[in-house]
């Protein structure tokens, strides 16, 4: 083929994608590095400033204490998400994955629902089941004789966060779920078998013989939970509002660019700070995914068949 | 005797997960055609005659874009996916079949979009897409949510295409037909499996994203339903029938092609994330 043909060849079929992908995606990405580089003037004018947004970011008190108070909750909402989304998703795929199960798909189908619906969806109807007033928490938590527990979960300081990531746990549980379920139903039953015959319970084979299989899906749920819960805002947004009340005890890094950058009652909208927001969560994200690929990818290489 | 305890178990625990899961969906709908005061007095019951009033559906259509919004969200979907799959698919044969010097750095680049959110970007979109005077509109949205499903669409449409047996592309060229028709009539129509696979990937997420349409069209008569819902949400706050429409009609859409689609879409995500 004559060079001048191929070329014309690749970009008809390259063009395309390259172009939409590059203008809407990878140059907003280093613009926003760029820009966070820079001091938004009230003139509407940048004014270059190094890293000098970072360091109002980091210490000065009127940044840096959302700033920390965000990051911290961000790292509640992740550890709540790995403790309990992704047990339980281990747990109910183990138990879909058993053989001779009747209704598997049913069961599939239906607990996979939540994750399918909109964050703003599930926010609301979440707060009118906690509501006080509908109190249909309170009248559950009374048929079973705890009624002195119920409080008003979602707009106490103490509980909010807890509460919402339990509410995002809930919704996504359907993830790490389908994932861990496809990685188990891929383990060829001979070696589970072979297991059963040396004398191992159901339990034991799991334990012993399918969990070493599926750490590498294991560490793929974990970084994907890492980035989506760094890069969450809806629900937040959807429950709370922007600021992420009650004083802002949910606030988390999503919420926290957006008021950066959009403003709110309290304070204008700067683009230049909102840009180094962005940039630090790119920064968390970027180091969450490097350890996984340096530290677990590497480390579970050597299981994987 | 033991199997039958431990089968029993196991259905208990699967079983109340699932009313776990189901019960605010079903709550939330099953109220939002009772009158008030059944809402508050008998909220576990059912719809029945005697308490039956669609006062919250009469208020959703009647003084509200609903409607309108929902076409929105079509539009934007049917969009996006359009987009997604016709560029991805074209990228993602080029990138399989053609050797030349930039390909592997060409795959890189373009799957770093898979990892990093490209909401992260949203500053610069905004001044993009004002630049471009596309705020407020659907266009700016399947611009921007193509850019984001790329990624996942070239990398899953990748390894479909390297499994087309490589005679099959040999004997069409032999019989003298170009790389397009190649391509248009032969290896779309093969990767038509796959392609639904990502279309119904892309949809969801589209679907109930709340960030891009409040950055880029949250005015104008552009909202999507995901939006004006939220929006619908905030005026209505206090009237309970209301909101709890609004909520079902967002719900029931979304449930009715997720039951439609959930084979495709669990052999989707099972397919795409796992390799």
């Amino acid at each position: 083929m004559p060079q001048g043909t191929f070329l014309r060849l690749l970009v008809f079929f390259l063009g395309p994608a390259l172009l939409v992908y590059s203008v809407f995606s990878i140059y907003p990405l280093l613009a926003t590095i760029l820009n966070s580089l820079y001091s938004h003037q009230r003139d509407g004018s940048y004014l270059w400033n190094g890293l000098g947004n970072f360091q109002t970011l980091l210490f000065d008190p009127t940044w840096s204490v959302p700033f920390w108070n965000a990051l911290k909750n961000n790292f509640i909402f992740f550890l709540i998400h790995m403790c309990v989304q992704n047990p339980v998703g281990l747990l109910l795929a183990a138990l879909l994955s058993l053989p001779r199960l009747r209704f598997r798909a049913t069961y599939r189908t239906l607990i996979f629902m939540p994750t399918m619906l909109s964050v703003v969806v599930i926010g609301f109807a979440w707060q009118l089941i906690l509501s006080p007033l509908w109190g249909i928490a309170k009248m559950f938590l009374q048929t079973f004789g705890l009624g002195f527990l119920f409080a008003p979960w979602l707009g106490l300081e103490s509980s909010a966060l807890i509460t919402v990531s339990l509410i995002s746990v809930w919704q996504f549980v359907g993830i790490p779920m389908i994932l861990i379920y496809t990685a188990l139903l891929a383990i060829p039953d001979e070696l589970v078998d072979a297991a059963t015959v040396d004398g191992l319970n159901q339990f034991q084979a799991f334990v012993w013989v399918k969990l070493p299989l599926i750490w590498p899906t294991i560490g793929l749920v974990s970084i994907l939970t890492f980035v989506n819960n760094f890069n969450a805002f809806d629900l937040v947004y959807a429950m709370k509002g922007a600021l992420a009340g009650p004083n802002f005890a949910t606030d988390i890094m999503g919420t926290l660019f957006y008021r950066t950058f959009f403003g709110n009652q309290l304070q204008l909208g700067d683009p230049s700070m909102g840009s180094a927001v962005a940039t630090m969560m790119l920064l968390i994200i970027l180091i969450g995914v490097m350890a996984y690929l340096f530290l677990v990818q590497r480390r579970i290489q050597r299981y994987s068949f | 005797m033991r199997r039958h305890a431990s089968a029993i178990a196991v259905h208990a625990i699967l079983g109340l997960y699932t009313l776990l899961a189901l019960f605010p969906i079903v709550l939330v709908v099953m109220n939002s055609f009772k009158a008030k005061r059944a809402i508050f007095n008998t909220p576990l019951r059912p719809p029945l005659p005697m308490n039956f009033d669609p006062v919250g559906y009469t208020k959703v259509f009647g003084d509200s874009s609903l409607p309108l919004y929902y076409l929105n969200s079509i539009t934007v979907t049917v969009g996006t996916i359009f987009l997604t799959l016709l560029f991805g698919a074209m990228a993602a044969w080029a990138l399989t079949e053609y050797k030349f010097r930039w390909n592997t750095l060409l795959a890189l680049y373009l799957s770093v979009g898979i990892m990093v959110p490209i909401r992260l970007g949203s500053v610069a979109i905004i001044q993009l897409v004002a630049e471009l005077n596309l705020i407020n509109t659907l266009t700016a949205l399947v611009l921007v949510y193509t850019a984001q499903n790329l990624p996942l669409a070239i990398f899953i449409l990748s390894e479909f295409i390297a499994q087309i047996p490589r005679d099959l592309r040999e004997a069409a060229r032999c019989d003298g037909l170009s790389e397009y028709n190649i391509f248009f009539h032969i290896i779309l129509p093969l990767i038509r499996p796959a392609m639904a696979t990502v279309a119904v990937f892309t949809m969801i997420p589209v679907w109930n994203d709340l960030w891009f349409p409040l950055l880029l069209a949250p005015a104008g008569g552009k909202q999507t339903i995901t939006l004006g819902v939220q929006q619908f949400l905030g005026q209505y706050i206090t009237d309970w029938n209301a909101v709890l429409a609004a909520l079902s009609t967002a719900i029931v859409p979304v449930l009715l092609l997720y039951v439609i689609f959930s084979r495709q879409l669990i052999r989707g995500l099972t397919s795409g994330a796992v390799k």
